[in-house]
């Protein structure tokens, strides 16, 4: 088997390249399908018969979650593969997922907590998935502030790849914990075998925004990761030919 | 054996070896990972006696009864195995109804009553308009839509 586009995606100017080029086809999907989502979340579909308009925070809630859940995997497949193969394109790819993903989970828990008030009666409880889902904001936190204090890049790049490998485990504690433990989260409606437990009036916005926000994650990694590449190839003749141009 | 595949299996050995240790750490923490203790649950003795714990289940039908003129409220909370009868004193949630779950914060009387001092709503996954659940209701009046 011909390896060399493989190697080839492993060299910094190539993927910096590749990224450029590709960014825009994820950022122009990503604004039309976010808009049409939110138009049909918050406009078109029917109110709740028991939560009246207040469930239409799921329209951002539910992919924020599954976005934090993606975004940690990305990063530590990307981690380990930089461990791996020693790639440090990959290190460069994981580090760009980090704060994208912890902005996603600072969304889904604020989302949560400002609907936790009205539906449950409290903006937080010390329940599995809740607490799990703050452990895995400490995860992203705990990565970044690894990188940020040790200066050797490639030190930085082992250490913090080992830490996103051990906090993989929380991921599919995240998403098993309503069912695995009694919670008073609600069991998922979509991301689950069977059929969905969600109208399809109400549900195919709420498909939109999977697809939009994920798209919006790719596109923000491929500008992150462009900025990272920068950043570490920054004494090459290429980067210096690139900013001259 | 390259380096490459001594990483590679390093790598996997993390893993599993993480793996193995959350999964033992959880086993062992079991009861303290759940949120709360269903009806059958406190029917078998355990839900720890003398100390607070959460009481889930549903609301029974029917069971809701309210003092006039004070926020007193009882009512029984039920996994169609076993229930438990509440008091309670206090602001229920907007979603506290008969037939859908609740989560109580109280103690367990001698008696078998569990006396409350929060009571949250506990939401079902189950999203639809107003018509489609009517609708639902009169071909199964008993309530709860099961999806």
């Amino acid at each position: 088997m011909d390896w060399t586009w493989f190697h080839r995606f492993g060299s910094p100017p190539h993927l910096y390249r590749i990224a450029g080029r590709l960014m825009p086809w994820f950022a122009w999907p990503t604004a039309i399908l976010i808009a049409l989502g939110l138009y049909g979340g918050l406009v078109l579909a029917p109110p709740d018969y028991q939560q009246g308009d207040g469930f239409r925070i799921i329209y951002v809630h539910a992919p924020s979650a599954w976005l934090s859940l993606m975004a940690y995997t990305t990063m530590a497949l990307a981690a380990g593969a930089g461990l791996i193969w020693r790639m440090k394109v990959a290190h460069a790819l994981a580090a760009s997922c980090a704060p994208i993903g912890a902005w996603f989970t600072v969304a889904a828990l604020g989302t949560g907590m400002l609907w936790g008030k009205p539906m449950w009666g409290t903006y937080w409880v010390w329940d599995p998935r809740l607490t799990s889902e703050l452990v895995l904001l400490f995860l992203y936190l705990g990565y970044m502030g690894l990188r940020a204090a040790i200066e050797d890049p490639q030190r930085a790049d082992r250490a913090s790849a080992v830490l996103a490998i051990v906090g993989l485990v929380n991921v599919p504690i995240v998403h098993y914990s309503v069912e695995w433990w009694n919670s008073i989260h609600q069991a998922p409606s979509v991301m689950k075998f069977g059929k969905p437990t969600i109208s399809w009036p109400m549900l195919t916005p709420l498909l939109i925004m999977f697809v939009g926000f994920t798209l919006l994650f790719a596109a923000l990694v491929l500008v992150r990761v462009r900025g990272e590449i920068l950043r570490r190839e920054r004494q090459s003749r290429w980067v210096a030919e690139v900013v001259a141009s | 054996m390259t380096p490459r595949r001594r990483r590679l299996f390093l790598v996997i050995g993390i893993l599993a070896g993480v793996a193995i240790a959350g999964v033992l750490t959880l086993q062992a923490f079991r009861e303290n990972v759940m949120f709360f203790f269903d009806p059958s649950q406190v029917a078998k003795g355990e839900a720890p006696a003398h100390e607070r714990f959460r009481l889930g289940g549903m609301v029974e039908e029917g069971s809701v009864v309210r003092s006039p003129g004070s926020l007193q409220v009882q009512f029984t909370v039920t996994d169609f195995q076993q229930s438990v009868p509440v008091h309670y004193t206090g602001v229920l949630p907007d979603l506290f109804r008969e037939g859908q779950g609740v989560v109580a914060h109280g103690r367990l009387g001698g008696d078998g009553v569990f006396t409350a001092d929060e009571v949250l709503a506990k939401h079902d996954e189950n999203y639809m308009p107003p018509e489609v659940s009517r609708s639902l209701k009169a071909v199964h009046p008993e309530g709860a839509p099961q999806g």
